[in-house]
């Protein structure tokens, strides 16, 4: 790990937090106050990067459709977001007469809660990391599929025909390609050896995985790529919201705030499967290294790791953007046909090779 | 036949799961209600409601003059209110046997077919929004807009511009006029290719429009279906080659004939009259003859006692003109015949035992236009 020590690392910070707020408190209370701290260094984190998606969704589309986007408020637009957040928790939130009141009520907050916990386990930088779990691998793909719990509930209790139907689908199609996604994820825990997030980083330092495992971790990352789109319900797989079939699928007798939890829970799941995709795949927070060319590596180096971090999930995050601004709608036979004759086969053959791969010891 | 109809009529069960498409729905395009009775996904029946934007306009045009229901045919379908206007005119102009100056007939000809490169041009956007490709639709209307601006600079308005008038137009066109239409030609030959990289080639859209909603030619006819949904199904039905009037006996052009029936080929037939459409204007425009915008008319037109009758084929199809005159300045009857009305009831032919996306599809793919189905 020679190469990697010139970089900062995040542990240093936090230890020296904890040991300051040690001095003076006792061990408990330490913990609480560690706890509501994180609790609020999140909350702010996924307002503000659940606001800039949405700015930059809109941003990247006008760029597709030879159009400006939000340029009217703030500077260059930035606070357009804020002031549609400020809308939305104004509007009335309008009772549907014959909805199960509970379940109605409970559902966005599933969704939300759902990508919160998976953002807990994303290693941002060297050492940041809210909770390093060993099987972190497992543990994002098991919480992010919870989601889908809050969109039947959704669907089922707003006594709407329309979001029944968009919350069949959606279950139908995210049970689908939960497979394929942890099928891919598999790829990269079959050659780094470990499910631990932070792990897998780290044995990405000499080269990222995409490189590393040959053809076989490219078709991983492809197959990745595609189910995740899937697995968020983004464009051209947003068939649970198909806005030209069922108006707004499953969130369509949602208004105000409630909305605004779907809606916010949609942008950041994107970051999520862009920040584990980038983590598995790309290297993480690990800086571009080529082979021996010392100079290169080390002017590298000095590119702060949380910068590589948002880097990589950004470029990410632009791919899932620029499919669903340029592809139309796949239908429902067609979407559960890709998975399970084309994606599922291949990612089952994939695996196997890769354990060959790994079994020979031809992986650099 | 008649068995053939028997067995599509449809009946109401109480325990059908029914959605209702509409009055207000993104892919309706307008204010059209589709009883859509549902098997999980797939699509049992469909019962089209329309009326909701019924005004009357056949009624109202008992009360007001010839030159005053020239207003009228704009909002019936209005992606091709000059088609509408013309059909009219020349309905009357064939009445009172006027016989038009040669530019009038020209610059008619040229603005139908850019009226229907508009129309198609905002088909495809809006097409493209039905399958869930967004981007399509900013690129359609950043063409239409040149197209716009050419009406607007020479009649005023963009999308219902009453430019004809009986025994003419209105007025004569902008100096620029020849020379905007020039320009657009040369910018949308390099930008029609584009539409095929965007949207055609994609493997995505191909699924879905392949083999959906497949029309027979003995179906297409035998609902009326025409225009180019009626030609996807090799249905000859093009009036500017079976009925020329204006200029079209004077220009060159193909019928756009697909045979396969199917979603992908009535796409496949607007995208091709867009080219064909190009080559009439590009054969006309530098043709203008110099002349009169307008044949001499009374100011108060009084049609002879009779019944007349005139077809155009507008951008979605075969619009016919029916007046029965009684001698007055009024119409005694009037009656449209729109193709809109004959494309819609085909839906539940073709929608019946397919998936909710493939009605979608198919609505889309026959471009309706709700206003003139209601009238």
């Amino acid at each position: 790990m020679s190469s990697t020590s010139t970089i900062y690392d995040f542990s240093t910070l936090t230890g020296s937090i904890d040991a300051a707020l040690h001095n003076w408190m006792s061990p408990g209370l330490v913990l609480t106050a560690e706890l509501v701290l994180v609790g609020l260094i999140f909350l702010t984190f996924y307002a503000l990067l659940g606001l800039f998606l949405v700015y930059l969704e809109r941003k990247v589309c006008a760029v597709m459709q030879n159009r400006y986007g939000p340029n009217r408020v703030g500077p260059l637009g930035l606070l357009q977001t804020i002031a549609d957040l400020i809308k939305l928790l104004m509007k009335e939130l309008i009772p549907i007469r014959k909805a199960d009141q509970f379940l109605f009520n409970l559902a966005p907050f599933i969704v939300i809660i759902a990508s919160f916990m998976a953002i807990a386990a994303t290693p941002f930088a060297k050492g940041l990391q809210a909770v390093d779990l060993n099987i972190g691998v497992f543990y994002v793909m098991a919480v992010s599929s919870l989601g889908v719990v809050g969109i039947l509930l959704a669907g089922w209790s707003s006594n709407s025909k329309y979001s029944l139907i968009g919350a069949m689908r959606s279950g139908a199609q995210i049970v689908s390609y939960e497979l394929s996604v942890g099928l891919s994820l598999l790829a990269i825990v079959v050659f780094s050896g470990t499910m631990q997030l932070s792990g897998i980083v780290e044995s990405q330092a000499d080269g990222w995985w995409i490189f590393k495992g040959h053809i076989p971790a490219f078709i991983s990352f492809v197959i990745f790529l595609v189910a995740s789109t899937a697995e968020i319900n983004r464009g051209p797989f947003d068939l649970a919201e198909a806005e030209s079939e069922l108006t707004a699928g499953f969130h369509t007798e949602y208004s105000g705030i409630k909305f605004a939890f779907f809606f916010l829970a949609e942008y950041i799941n994107m970051f999520i499967v862009a920040a584990i995709g980038a983590t598995v795949f790309l290297g993480g927070w690990m800086p571009f290294h080529i082979g021996n060319w010392e100079a290169f590596n080390h002017v590298m180096d000095f590119i702060p790791s949380m910068v590589w971090f948002f880097l990589k999930t950004f470029f990410v995050v632009y791919l899932i953007m620029w499919f669903k601004w340029t592809f139309p709608r796949l239908r429902i036979d067609q979407l559960l046909t890709l998975e399970w004759k084309y994606l599922m086969p291949i990612s089952l053959i994939n695996i196997v090779v890769i354990a060959f791969i790994v079994l020979m010891g031809w992986h650099f | 036949m008649s068995e053939e109809i028997i067995k599509n009529i449809i009946v109401r069960e109480n325990e059908d799961y029914i959605i209702n498409m509409g009055p207000q729905h993104p892919s309706t395009h307008g204010v059209l209600r589709l009883e859509v009775c549902l098997q999980g996904e797939t699509v049992k029946y469909i019962i089209p409601h329309i009326g909701y934007i019924h005004r009357g306009i056949e009624k109202m045009c008992e009360a007001i003059t010839y030159q005053q229901i020239i207003h009228l045919t704009d909002r019936m379908d209005y992606l091709s209110a000059h088609m509408n206007n013309e059909a009219v005119c020349l309905c009357v102009e064939n009445a009172l046997q006027v016989e038009v100056p040669e530019r009038v007939k020209y610059i008619r000809t040229i603005l139908d077919e850019l009226n229907r490169l508009a129309s198609h041009q905002l088909w495809w956007s809006a097409f493209g929004m039905d399958l869930g490709a967004l981007t399509t639709f900013f690129y359609g209307l950043r063409d239409r807009e040149m197209i716009l601006d050419i009406f607007e600079e020479s009649f005023g308005s963009r999308l219902l511009h009453s430019f004809n008038a009986p025994g003419g137009l209105m007025h004569d066109v902008h100096p620029n006029f020849q020379k905007g239409i020039k320009d657009f030609i040369t910018y949308f030959r390099k930008k029609l290719p584009e539409y095929d990289q965007l949207l055609t080639g994609n493997v995505i859209f191909q699924q879905r429009a392949k083999g959906i909603g497949i029309m027979s030619r003995e179906k297409a006819i035998a609902y009326g279906v025409t225009g180019p949904s009626g030609r996807g199904s090799g249905f000859s039905c093009d009036l500017r080659k079976y009925a020329p009037y204006s200029a079209y006996d004077k220009v060159q052009f193909n019928e756009i004939l697909y045979t396969e029936g199917d979603t992908l080929a009535r796409y496949k037939v607007r995208m091709d009259e867009m080219w064909e459409s190009m080559n009439i204007i590009e054969q006309l425009v530098d043709n203008i003859p110099e002349g009169d915008y307008t044949a001499k008319m009374k100011p108060i037109i009084k049609l002879p006692a009779g019944e007349y009758f005139q077809r155009v084929e507008t951008a979605r199809g075969e619009l016919a003109v029916y007046i029965v005159s009684d001698g007055n300045k009024t119409p005694y009857r009037m009656k449209f015949r729109s193709p809109n009305f004959s494309n819609l009831f085909v839906m539940n032919e073709l929608a019946a035992g397919g998936k909710i996306a493939d009605l979608i599809a198919i609505s889309g793919s026959l471009d309706l236009v709700i206003p003139d189905i209601d009238r």
